[in-house]
Protein backbone atom coordinates (compact mmCIF):
# COMPACT_ATOMS: atom_id res chain seq x y z
CA UNK A 1 0.00 0.00 0.00
CA UNK A 2 2.74 2.32 1.07
CA UNK A 3 4.62 1.78 -2.27
CA UNK A 4 1.18 2.57 -4.35
CA UNK A 5 1.08 5.99 -2.87
CA UNK A 6 4.52 6.82 -3.25
CA UNK A 7 4.55 6.17 -7.09
CA UNK A 8 1.05 7.10 -7.56
CA UNK A 9 2.45 10.52 -5.80
CA UNK A 10 5.03 10.49 -9.15
CA UNK A 11 2.60 9.33 -11.90
CA UNK A 12 0.12 11.92 -11.27
CA UNK A 13 2.86 14.42 -11.41
CA UNK A 14 3.46 12.75 -14.66
CA UNK A 15 0.18 13.01 -16.03
CA UNK A 16 -0.44 16.68 -14.58
CA UNK A 17 2.50 17.62 -16.51
CA UNK A 18 1.47 15.79 -19.49
CA UNK A 19 -2.29 17.21 -19.22
CA UNK A 20 -0.55 21.02 -19.01
CA UNK A 21 1.63 20.09 -22.66
CA UNK A 22 -1.57 18.87 -23.83
CA UNK A 23 -3.73 22.08 -23.31
CA UNK A 24 -1.18 24.56 -24.44
CA UNK A 25 -0.24 22.91 -27.41
CA UNK A 26 -3.64 22.09 -28.39
CA UNK A 27 -2.91 18.14 -29.31
CA UNK A 28 -0.93 19.56 -32.68
CA UNK A 29 2.97 17.95 -31.98
CA UNK A 30 3.67 14.06 -31.78
CA UNK A 31 5.48 12.31 -29.53
CA UNK A 32 5.92 14.94 -26.81
CA UNK A 33 8.32 14.03 -24.07
CA UNK A 34 7.57 15.34 -20.91
CA UNK A 35 10.49 14.87 -18.26
CA UNK A 36 9.50 14.89 -14.26
CA UNK A 37 11.72 15.81 -11.70
CA UNK A 38 10.10 12.77 -9.68
CA UNK A 39 10.58 10.07 -12.04
CA UNK A 40 13.53 10.86 -13.88
CA UNK A 41 12.97 7.53 -16.13
CA UNK A 42 9.50 8.48 -17.09
CA UNK A 43 8.32 10.07 -19.93
CA UNK A 44 4.88 10.43 -21.37
CA UNK A 45 2.83 10.96 -24.64
CA UNK A 46 -0.12 12.23 -25.39
CA UNK A 47 -0.12 10.60 -28.69
CA UNK A 48 0.33 7.18 -27.06
CA UNK A 49 -2.50 5.11 -26.94
CA UNK A 50 -4.57 7.87 -26.92
CA UNK A 51 -8.45 7.36 -28.21
CA UNK A 52 -11.56 9.66 -27.99
CA UNK A 53 -15.19 8.09 -28.00
CA UNK A 54 -16.70 12.04 -28.17
CA UNK A 55 -15.73 15.63 -29.08
CA UNK A 56 -15.50 16.40 -25.42
CA UNK A 57 -14.12 13.26 -23.46
CA UNK A 58 -10.14 11.68 -24.39
CA UNK A 59 -8.08 8.89 -22.84
CA UNK A 60 -4.39 9.36 -22.91
CA UNK A 61 -1.93 6.43 -22.35
CA UNK A 62 1.25 7.59 -21.25
CA UNK A 63 4.46 5.39 -22.01
CA UNK A 64 5.64 2.82 -19.05
CA UNK A 65 7.71 4.63 -16.16
CA UNK A 66 10.12 2.72 -14.83
CA UNK A 67 10.30 3.36 -11.28
CA UNK A 68 12.22 1.79 -8.55
CA UNK A 69 9.38 -0.49 -7.25
CA UNK A 70 8.72 -1.91 -10.95
CA UNK A 71 6.75 -0.36 -13.80
CA UNK A 72 3.90 1.84 -13.89
CA UNK A 73 1.78 2.98 -16.68
CA UNK A 74 -0.94 5.75 -16.55
CA UNK A 75 -4.26 6.53 -18.75
CA UNK A 76 -5.94 9.56 -18.12
CA UNK A 77 -9.11 10.80 -19.11
CA UNK A 78 -10.06 14.11 -19.85
CA UNK A 79 -13.19 15.45 -19.91
CA UNK A 80 -14.52 19.15 -20.92
CA UNK A 81 -10.79 20.08 -21.02
CA UNK A 82 -10.56 18.92 -17.59
CA UNK A 83 -8.59 15.82 -16.09
CA UNK A 84 -11.67 14.12 -14.31
CA UNK A 85 -10.11 10.46 -14.07
CA UNK A 86 -6.66 9.03 -14.09
CA UNK A 87 -6.05 5.31 -14.48
CA UNK A 88 -3.57 3.25 -13.12
CA UNK A 89 -2.70 0.62 -16.20
CA UNK A 90 0.09 -1.22 -14.99
CA UNK A 91 1.66 -0.97 -11.57
CA UNK A 92 4.69 -2.75 -10.08
CA UNK A 93 2.71 -5.24 -8.50
CA UNK A 94 0.50 -6.17 -11.01
CA UNK A 95 -3.08 -4.62 -10.22
CA UNK A 96 -5.13 -1.89 -11.70
CA UNK A 97 -6.37 0.29 -9.66
CA UNK A 98 -8.39 3.11 -10.80
CA UNK A 99 -7.93 7.08 -8.67
CA UNK A 100 -10.53 9.21 -9.55
CA UNK A 101 -9.58 12.83 -9.77
CA UNK A 102 -11.44 14.87 -7.76
CA UNK A 103 -12.00 16.68 -4.62
CA UNK A 104 -12.06 13.42 -2.35
CA UNK A 105 -9.35 11.86 -3.68
CA UNK A 106 -6.41 14.74 -4.01
CA UNK A 107 -4.74 14.93 -0.86
CA UNK A 108 -3.59 11.27 -1.16
CA UNK A 109 0.09 13.03 -2.16
CA UNK A 110 2.06 12.65 1.37
CA UNK A 111 5.20 14.27 0.55
CA UNK A 112 8.24 12.96 3.33
CA UNK A 113 10.18 14.71 0.46
CA UNK A 114 9.89 18.28 1.70
CA UNK A 115 11.92 19.88 4.73
CA UNK A 116 9.98 22.19 6.74
CA UNK A 117 12.71 24.56 6.06
CA UNK A 118 11.85 24.78 2.54
CA UNK A 119 8.73 24.07 2.12
CA UNK A 120 5.31 26.78 2.30
CA UNK A 121 2.91 25.69 5.37
CA UNK A 122 -0.20 26.87 6.11
CA UNK A 123 -0.86 24.77 9.08
CA UNK A 124 0.82 22.10 11.17
CA UNK A 125 -0.83 19.29 12.61
CA UNK A 126 1.04 17.91 15.48
CA UNK A 127 0.22 15.39 18.31
CA UNK A 128 -2.57 17.94 20.38
CA UNK A 129 -0.39 21.46 20.50
CA UNK A 130 -1.24 22.73 23.67
CA UNK A 131 -1.07 26.68 24.60
CA UNK A 132 2.24 25.51 26.73
CA UNK A 133 3.73 24.10 23.58
CA UNK A 134 2.37 26.79 21.07
CA UNK A 135 5.09 28.93 21.19
CA UNK A 136 7.82 26.78 20.43
CA UNK A 137 5.77 24.87 17.76
CA UNK A 138 5.90 25.37 14.26
CA UNK A 139 2.74 27.14 13.93
CA UNK A 140 3.91 29.72 16.06
CA UNK A 141 6.38 30.88 13.57
CA UNK A 142 3.50 30.77 10.69
CA UNK A 143 1.42 32.98 12.67
CA UNK A 144 4.35 35.27 13.48
CA UNK A 145 5.56 34.86 9.34
CA UNK A 146 1.90 36.03 8.33
CA UNK A 147 2.34 33.94 5.81
CA UNK B 1 -24.55 42.21 9.53
CA UNK B 2 -23.19 41.87 5.58
CA UNK B 3 -20.80 43.73 4.36
CA UNK B 4 -19.11 43.22 0.89
CA UNK B 5 -15.70 45.04 1.65
CA UNK B 6 -12.80 43.71 -0.18
CA UNK B 7 -9.31 43.71 0.88
CA UNK B 8 -8.21 45.53 -2.16
CA UNK B 9 -5.07 44.69 -3.48
CA UNK B 10 -4.86 41.52 -1.12
CA UNK B 11 -5.81 39.03 -3.80
CA UNK B 12 -4.30 35.82 -2.01
CA UNK B 13 -3.09 36.97 0.95
CA UNK B 14 -3.96 35.20 3.99
CA UNK B 15 -5.42 36.68 7.29
CA UNK B 16 -4.60 34.60 10.52
CA UNK B 17 -5.74 34.98 13.90
CA UNK B 18 -5.26 32.80 17.50
CA UNK B 19 -7.23 32.41 20.48
CA UNK B 20 -6.38 30.34 23.15
CA UNK B 21 -9.32 27.70 24.21
CA UNK B 22 -9.37 24.74 26.29
CA UNK B 23 -5.83 25.03 26.74
CA UNK B 24 -4.98 25.00 23.26
CA UNK B 25 -4.67 27.30 20.39
CA UNK B 26 -7.61 27.50 17.59
CA UNK B 27 -5.73 29.10 14.57
CA UNK B 28 -7.55 30.07 11.79
CA UNK B 29 -6.45 31.02 7.93
CA UNK B 30 -8.87 32.62 5.63
CA UNK B 31 -7.99 33.95 1.90
CA UNK B 32 -10.51 35.41 -0.23
CA UNK B 33 -12.96 37.71 -0.19
CA UNK B 34 -14.09 37.99 3.51
CA UNK B 35 -10.39 37.34 4.42
CA UNK B 36 -9.77 40.93 6.56
CA UNK B 37 -13.71 41.65 5.87
CA UNK B 38 -16.24 42.40 8.71
CA UNK B 39 -18.44 39.43 7.69
CA UNK B 40 -14.73 37.42 8.03
CA UNK B 41 -14.36 38.54 11.58
CA UNK B 42 -17.84 38.07 12.57
CA UNK B 43 -17.76 34.47 11.31
CA UNK B 44 -14.22 34.13 13.42
CA UNK B 45 -15.91 35.03 16.53
CA UNK B 46 -19.04 32.79 16.17
CA UNK B 47 -16.33 29.87 15.79
CA UNK B 48 -14.42 31.23 19.12
CA UNK B 49 -18.07 31.57 20.80
CA UNK B 50 -19.40 27.97 19.55
CA UNK B 51 -15.97 26.32 21.08
CA UNK B 52 -16.29 28.40 24.22
CA UNK B 53 -20.08 26.93 25.00
CA UNK B 54 -18.89 23.31 24.09
CA UNK B 55 -15.82 23.89 26.28
CA UNK B 56 -17.95 25.30 29.47
CA UNK B 57 -20.60 22.12 28.06
CA UNK B 58 -18.44 19.22 27.86
CA UNK B 59 -15.04 20.19 29.64
CA UNK B 60 -14.53 16.76 31.86
CA UNK B 61 -12.33 19.59 34.12
CA UNK B 62 -15.18 22.12 35.12
CA UNK B 63 -16.60 20.20 38.03
CA UNK B 64 -20.39 21.65 37.00
CA UNK B 65 -20.13 21.02 33.20
CA UNK B 66 -22.98 19.51 31.66
CA UNK B 67 -21.61 16.39 31.16
CA UNK B 68 -19.46 16.16 34.48
CA UNK B 69 -23.12 16.32 36.05
CA UNK B 70 -24.68 13.58 33.52
CA UNK B 71 -21.94 11.56 34.60
CA UNK B 72 -22.44 11.87 38.04
CA UNK B 73 -26.42 11.29 37.14
CA UNK B 74 -27.85 14.80 38.21
CA UNK B 75 -28.86 14.91 34.47
CA UNK B 76 -30.44 12.56 32.66
CA UNK B 77 -29.27 12.35 28.69
CA UNK B 78 -33.18 13.39 28.11
CA UNK B 79 -32.32 16.96 30.29
CA UNK B 80 -29.43 17.48 28.14
CA UNK B 81 -28.85 19.79 25.38
CA UNK B 82 -28.92 17.77 21.69
CA UNK B 83 -25.49 18.17 21.32
CA UNK B 84 -24.64 16.16 24.02
CA UNK B 85 -26.69 12.89 23.14
CA UNK B 86 -24.89 13.61 19.66
CA UNK B 87 -21.54 13.44 21.20
CA UNK B 88 -22.66 10.45 23.07
CA UNK B 89 -23.96 8.74 20.01
CA UNK B 90 -20.64 9.13 18.01
CA UNK B 91 -19.05 8.04 20.71
CA UNK B 92 -21.02 5.02 20.73
CA UNK B 93 -19.95 4.49 17.07
CA UNK B 94 -16.57 5.08 17.58
CA UNK B 95 -16.44 2.40 20.11
CA UNK B 96 -18.34 0.09 18.21
CA UNK B 97 -16.14 0.63 14.41
CA UNK B 98 -12.87 0.04 16.90
CA UNK B 99 -13.82 -2.94 19.18
CA UNK B 100 -13.37 -0.58 21.52
CA UNK B 101 -10.20 0.52 21.39
CA UNK B 102 -11.59 4.09 21.71
CA UNK B 103 -14.34 4.81 24.02
CA UNK B 104 -16.18 7.77 26.03
CA UNK B 105 -16.22 5.38 28.97
CA UNK B 106 -12.51 5.47 30.22
CA UNK B 107 -11.17 3.51 33.31
CA UNK B 108 -10.95 5.80 36.05
CA UNK B 109 -9.84 4.11 39.75
CA UNK B 110 -12.47 1.22 39.93
CA UNK B 111 -15.14 2.33 37.38
CA UNK B 112 -15.05 4.38 34.63
CA UNK B 113 -16.26 7.75 34.23
CA UNK B 114 -17.74 9.37 31.09
CA UNK B 115 -15.34 11.48 29.37
CA UNK B 116 -16.08 12.05 25.78
CA UNK B 117 -13.18 14.21 24.95
CA UNK B 118 -11.70 12.42 22.47
CA UNK B 119 -14.60 12.97 20.28
CA UNK B 120 -15.69 16.32 20.86
CA UNK B 121 -12.55 18.03 19.86
CA UNK B 122 -12.70 17.39 16.20
CA UNK B 123 -16.34 17.54 16.12
CA UNK B 124 -16.48 20.57 17.94
CA UNK B 125 -14.05 22.34 15.33
CA UNK B 126 -16.09 20.36 12.26
CA UNK B 127 -19.49 22.02 13.44
CA UNK B 128 -17.97 25.79 14.57
CA UNK B 129 -16.22 25.65 10.94
CA UNK B 130 -19.40 25.82 9.35
CA UNK B 131 -19.58 29.68 10.31
CA UNK B 132 -16.34 30.12 7.91
CA UNK B 133 -18.05 27.94 5.11
CA UNK B 134 -21.12 30.53 4.94
CA UNK B 135 -18.70 33.05 3.65
CA UNK B 136 -18.93 33.62 0.05
CA UNK B 137 -15.70 33.63 -1.83
CA UNK B 138 -13.34 32.39 1.21
CA UNK B 139 -11.22 29.47 1.64
CA UNK B 140 -10.26 29.07 5.06
CA UNK B 141 -7.82 26.50 7.45
CA UNK B 142 -9.14 26.35 10.80
CA UNK B 143 -6.61 24.26 13.41
CA UNK B 144 -7.92 23.39 17.10
CA UNK B 145 -4.57 22.32 18.76
CA UNK B 146 -3.22 20.82 15.27
CA UNK B 147 -6.32 19.55 14.23
CA UNK B 148 -7.45 21.04 11.10
CA UNK B 149 -10.29 21.70 8.94
CA UNK B 150 -9.27 22.94 5.32
CA UNK B 151 -12.05 24.76 2.99
CA UNK B 152 -11.40 26.03 -0.64
CA UNK B 153 -14.79 27.40 -1.99
CA UNK B 154 -12.74 27.28 -5.66
CA UNK B 155 -11.63 24.17 -6.51
CA UNK B 156 -9.31 25.86 -8.87
CA UNK B 157 -7.69 27.43 -5.95
CA UNK B 158 -4.10 26.13 -4.75
CA UNK B 159 -5.02 23.46 -1.98
CA UNK B 160 -3.83 24.42 1.95
CA UNK B 161 -0.48 22.90 2.39
CA UNK B 162 -0.94 21.22 6.35
CA UNK B 163 3.02 20.25 7.77
CA UNK B 164 2.80 17.24 9.99
CA UNK B 165 5.05 17.46 12.73
CA UNK B 166 7.84 15.05 13.43
CA UNK B 167 7.04 13.18 16.30
CA UNK B 168 10.02 12.58 17.05
CA UNK B 169 11.71 15.79 16.65
CA UNK B 170 8.77 18.82 16.98
CA UNK B 171 11.22 20.97 15.23
CA UNK B 172 10.70 19.58 12.00
CA UNK B 173 8.12 18.03 9.96
CA UNK B 174 8.06 14.76 8.56
CA UNK B 175 5.31 15.27 5.88
CA UNK B 176 3.57 17.81 4.20
CA UNK B 177 -0.18 17.27 2.78
CA UNK B 178 -2.18 19.54 0.49
CA UNK B 179 -5.81 19.69 1.02
CA UNK B 180 -8.08 21.63 -0.30
CA UNK B 181 -11.56 20.73 1.58
CA UNK B 182 -11.78 18.01 4.36
CA UNK B 183 -10.39 18.00 7.72
CA UNK B 184 -6.39 16.53 9.17
CA UNK B 185 -5.81 15.52 12.77
CA UNK B 186 -3.25 14.03 14.45
CA UNK B 187 -2.58 11.65 17.45
CA UNK B 188 0.50 10.91 19.26
CA UNK B 189 1.75 11.95 22.90
CA UNK B 190 4.48 14.41 21.76
CA UNK B 191 3.18 17.26 23.81
CA UNK B 192 1.60 16.15 26.49
CA UNK B 193 3.24 12.55 27.17
CA UNK B 194 1.80 9.58 27.43
CA UNK B 195 -2.00 10.69 27.68
CA UNK B 196 -3.81 8.64 25.57
CA UNK B 197 -4.68 5.02 26.66
CA UNK B 198 -6.87 1.66 25.08
CA UNK B 199 -9.58 1.94 27.43
CA UNK B 200 -9.57 -2.05 26.79
CA UNK B 201 -6.49 -2.24 29.24
CA UNK B 202 -5.29 1.19 30.64
CA UNK B 203 -2.19 0.94 29.16
CA UNK B 204 -0.53 3.38 26.64
CA UNK B 205 -0.04 1.87 23.28
CA UNK B 206 3.50 0.98 22.50
CA UNK B 207 5.61 0.91 19.08
CA UNK B 208 3.24 3.95 17.32
CA UNK B 209 4.53 7.68 17.65
CA UNK B 210 1.48 9.45 16.22
CA UNK B 211 -1.11 8.61 13.36
CA UNK B 212 -2.15 11.21 11.06
CA UNK B 213 -5.12 11.09 9.57
CA UNK B 214 -7.05 12.53 6.22
CA UNK B 215 -10.72 12.12 6.11
CA UNK B 216 -13.77 14.46 4.87
CA UNK B 217 -14.84 15.69 8.06
CA UNK B 218 -12.65 16.44 10.92
CA UNK B 219 -15.18 14.55 13.23
CA UNK B 220 -14.28 11.42 12.09
CA UNK B 221 -10.34 12.07 11.19
CA UNK B 222 -10.08 12.79 14.48
CA UNK B 223 -11.55 9.72 15.93
CA UNK B 224 -10.33 7.40 13.83
CA UNK B 225 -6.54 8.78 14.21
CA UNK B 226 -7.13 8.34 18.19
CA UNK B 227 -8.59 4.94 17.77
CA UNK B 228 -5.45 3.99 15.15
CA UNK B 229 -3.34 5.17 17.57
CA UNK B 230 -4.42 3.26 20.78
CA UNK B 231 -3.79 -0.03 19.20
CA UNK B 232 -0.58 0.48 18.82
CA UNK B 233 1.34 -2.02 16.45
CA UNK B 234 -2.06 -2.67 15.16
CA UNK B 235 -2.38 1.14 13.69
CA UNK B 236 -2.16 1.10 10.00
CA UNK B 237 -3.82 -2.74 9.89
CA UNK B 238 -7.24 -0.94 11.51
CA UNK B 239 -7.29 1.70 9.20
CA UNK B 240 -7.35 -0.07 6.24
CA UNK B 241 -10.72 -1.31 7.26
CA UNK B 242 -11.69 2.47 7.65
CA UNK B 243 -12.95 5.16 5.12
CA UNK B 244 -10.27 7.81 4.89
CA UNK B 245 -8.72 9.62 2.48
CA UNK B 246 -5.37 8.93 3.69
CA UNK B 247 -3.31 7.92 6.41
CA UNK B 248 0.60 8.52 7.74
CA UNK B 249 1.23 5.96 10.59
CA UNK B 250 4.88 7.14 12.54
CA UNK B 251 6.18 4.43 14.37
CA UNK B 252 8.02 4.51 17.62
CA UNK B 253 11.42 3.43 15.15
CA UNK B 254 10.87 6.83 13.15
CA UNK B 255 9.89 4.70 10.09
CA UNK B 256 6.53 5.76 8.83
CA UNK B 257 3.86 3.83 6.99
CA UNK B 258 1.44 5.74 4.31
CA UNK B 259 -2.00 4.38 3.31
CA UNK B 260 -4.20 6.18 1.11
CA UNK B 261 -8.04 4.69 0.40
CA UNK B 262 -11.25 4.80 -1.48
CA UNK B 263 -13.27 6.67 0.12
CA UNK B 264 -16.32 5.08 -1.63
CA UNK B 265 -14.98 1.96 -0.40
CA UNK B 266 -17.07 1.16 2.73
CA UNK B 267 -19.27 2.96 5.15
CA UNK B 268 -17.76 4.14 8.36
CA UNK B 269 -20.38 2.49 10.64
Amino acid sequence: MRRIVIWLASTITIVVLLFGYHTSTNKSTSAATVPSASAPTATSSPQAGSSGNSSNIKTYTGSVAQTRWGPVQVKITVQDGKLSKVTVVQEPNGNRRDQEINDQALPILIDETVSAQSAKIDMVSGATVTSEGYLQSLQAAIDEAGI
Amino acid sequence: MNTTVVSRGAEGRIQRRVEHLMGMPISVALRGRHAASAAGLEAWHAVIDQLRHVDETFSTYRRDSIINRLDRGELTIAECPAEVSEVIELGRQAERVSNGAFSIMLPAGEGRRLDPSGVVKGWAAQRASEFLAALDDTDFCLSAGGDIVCHTADPNREAWRIGIEHPLDSKTLIAVVPIRSGGLATSGTAHRGAHLIDPRTGKSPSGVASVTVIASSLTWADIDATAAYVQGRDAARWLQTRTIRSALVVWADGTTTRLATNPDRRPNT
